[in-house]
């Protein structure tokens, strides 16, 4: 290849073209990172790493600003989405390669990427106008009913249910990061041999008794690293839960309180962040959670890589 | 109760949870876009295209300017992120194919396709709206790029690579340099598969909001001045969701009904495409 290259001018121009163009990628990473320290480091000369990250402050009329909210509404989204959205997701894997008629295999692959080409905003229009009404009648008042009087779980619903909580869009993250656990589990336990599932029948298993002992166990890096990469999605997610957490700087026990995430607090305020130190601490939020994503991502594309690495041998 | 009934009572429960969880994805989808089809449609007029809004709580108008906006600046995004990301996609799978700085670009993209977008919001602020000192269109344009070069990259590298060596061998026996192999063969092979990847990264950044936010912003005129704030369909409907009046709220509905449909219609289009020609 680099042979060729070589010997025609119009060929090596055009090959340094190229090599530019896919350089972008790198450039692109480094100059984020790069942009979001410069213009935190305001932020982090006043407030330093550790107490911005642990404290609990988000007072721009004092210009007193800390990220543990932002995180915390960030990480306890994420993780009962998670909660939510895996085993559906897994469920969803299952019925496709297992239980459902051939016939059905298409149309509903089709539906999982119809569900996953969704805008973010459009479910966190849908969630304002329609879930949040619904989760404030019906659903909450329901579940306070049930749990409230209970010790421990009791504090998760406690509170007046307005709709606008946390409940409600970790509910949306969920629906919307289906879709990604779904197709990869889908396509992990496809790869599983056909013969080992052959073998496991032959010795009397039952379907369910294959699913949970031969794919799941062959698939489960292939599994793992797309829930990984689901984590990363919602992470990011901005547009759907922007409507329905509220944007309120505090911790917070009951799942019926609003809340706030980084990417909430980023698209309320950043546009109207008046001085330099609010805009800085903003930048610096910014930051925590590019690193936030790009660990949890790269996290996800090593199990992803290794489970590739496994089926085609 | 026998091993064998447990064991069969077992399996049964389980496949039943999953074709429940299958039915509960199901039932979402048809939730979501059910929703935003009534609701879409009864606030759909033709006003909506041909009128600029009206100001607040004054009933009328419509989204002429996000709907001209919103076209200017995924066009735009296109013309930049496409000709990027066809280009270093061609770069890893052709004159650095195998070689180890191919694979880690190529990881590195599929990371770069997960970054939370509205973080790339942030970095365009910070690298052309502030120094220009205001809001502007080519900013949002580029922040949608960002998004769409890894995209377009990642499947060009792809499509690339399924078009058989031998195919290339053909070419550079008959004396072809490699430009000229892959211009007009490996690209000719490929065709289909790229255009596919484009329409779907299209359909990827025409819904995204967030990097808009403090790129592009929003402008309640008509503007096709790209140096110049531009309004977005997906800004206003944030805007007009989250705003008091009624007659916003029917225009939001209306909005995304029209870009909901238009994304669909391109990634079903674009898997019509894929299933059609590689199966």
């Amino acid at each position: 290849m680099a042979r060729t290259a070589k010997k025609n001018p119009v060929d090596a121009i055009f090959s340094v073209v190229t090599a530019a163009a896919s350089f972008t990628v790198i450039i692109f990473i480094a100059a984020i990172l790069y942009e979001l320290v410069h213009e935190s480091s305001p932020a982090i000369a006043r407030f330093g790493i550790w107490k911005f990250l642990s404290s609990t402050d988000w007072n721009p009329v004092t210009e007193s600003f800390g990220a543990l909210t932002n995180i915390y509404g960030t990480v306890l989204t994420t993780f009962l989405s998670l909660l939510m959205a895996i085993p559906v997701a897994i469920g969803i894997a299952v019925f496709v390669t297992e239980i459902s008629p051939s016939f059905l295999k298409g149309p509903i692959g089709v539906a999982i990427e119809l569900l996953a080409a969704i805008p973010s905003i459009i479910y966190g229009m849908w969630g304002l106008f329609t879930l949040s009404p619904i989760m404030s009648k019906y659903i909450e008042p329901f579940l306070k009913k049930i749990f409230s009087g209970l010790p421990v779980v009791g504090i998760l619903f406690h509170g007046t249910p307005m709709g606008i909580d946390i409940l409600t869009a970790s509910i949306i993250l969920s629906i919307m990061i289906i879709p990604f656990t779904a197709s990869i589990s889908r396509d992990s336990f496809n790869l599983t041999p056909a013969v080992v599932k052959e073998s496991a029948y032959a010795l009397g298993a039952t379907k369910w008794e294959v699913v949970k002992n031969v794919v799941i166990p062959y698939s489960k890096v292939g599994v793992f690293g797309g829930i990984v990469l689901s984590l990363g999605r919602a992470l990011g997610e901005t547009m759907a839960v922007a409507f329905v957490l509220g944007n309120n700087h505090r911790i917070t026990t009951s799942l019926f309180d609003a809340a706030a995430t980084i990417t909430v607090t980023l698209a309320n305020e950043f546009a109207e962040a008046d001085n330099d130190v609010y805009l800085s601490s903003l930048f610096y939020l910014a930051l925590v959670l590019f690193v936030m994503s790009f660990i949890t991502l790269a996290v996800a594309k090593f199990f992803l890589l290794r489970a590739e690495r496994k089926y085609s041998r | 109760m026998t091993r064998e009934q447990t064991r069969k009572i077992e399996g049964f429960i389980a496949l039943l949870l999953s074709t429940l969880a299958a039915l509960l994805g199901l039932f979402w989808l048809v939730f979501i876009l059910g929703d935003v089809l009534v609701h879409g449609i009864k606030a759909l007029n033709l006003g909506l295209f041909v009128n600029d809004p009206t100001p607040p709580g004054v009933e009328g108008g419509g989204l002429r300017n996000a709907f001209v906006g919103q076209l200017l600046i995924t066009v735009c995004a296109t013309l930049i992120g496409v000709p990027v990301g066809v280009l270093g996609g061609t770069f890893l799978a052709e004159y650095a194919r195998g070689r180890k700085i191919a694979r880690l670009i190529s990881i590195l993209a599929d990371i770069m396709v997960s970054v939370p977008s509205i973080v790339i919001g942030t970095f365009i602020y910070a690298i052309i709206v502030r120094p220009v000192g205001h809001f502007n269109g080519w900013a949002g344009a580029v922040a949608l790029s960002i998004i769409m070069i890894p995209v377009v990259l990642r499947t060009t590298e792809d499509m690339l690579s399924l078009v058989p060596w031998t195919l290339r061998e053909a070419a550079f026996a008959l004396g072809a340099p490699y430009y000229k192999v892959i211009t007009q063969v490996v690209y000719r092979g490929a065709a289909t598969g790229i255009l596919t990847g484009i329409l779907l990264s299209i359909a990827r950044v025409a819904g995204e909001t967030a990097p808009l936010l403090f790129t592009s912003f929003n402008n309640s005129f008509f503007s096709v001045d790209m140096n110049q704030p531009v309004a977005s369909l997906t800004v206003t409907i944030f805007q007009y969701a989250m705003g008091p009046y009624d007659n916003w709220h029917e225009q939001a509905w209306a909005a995304s009904f029209v870009i909901t449909i238009f994304i669909l219609l391109l990634t079903l289009t674009g898997r019509l495409i894929i299933k059609w020609r590689y199966k």
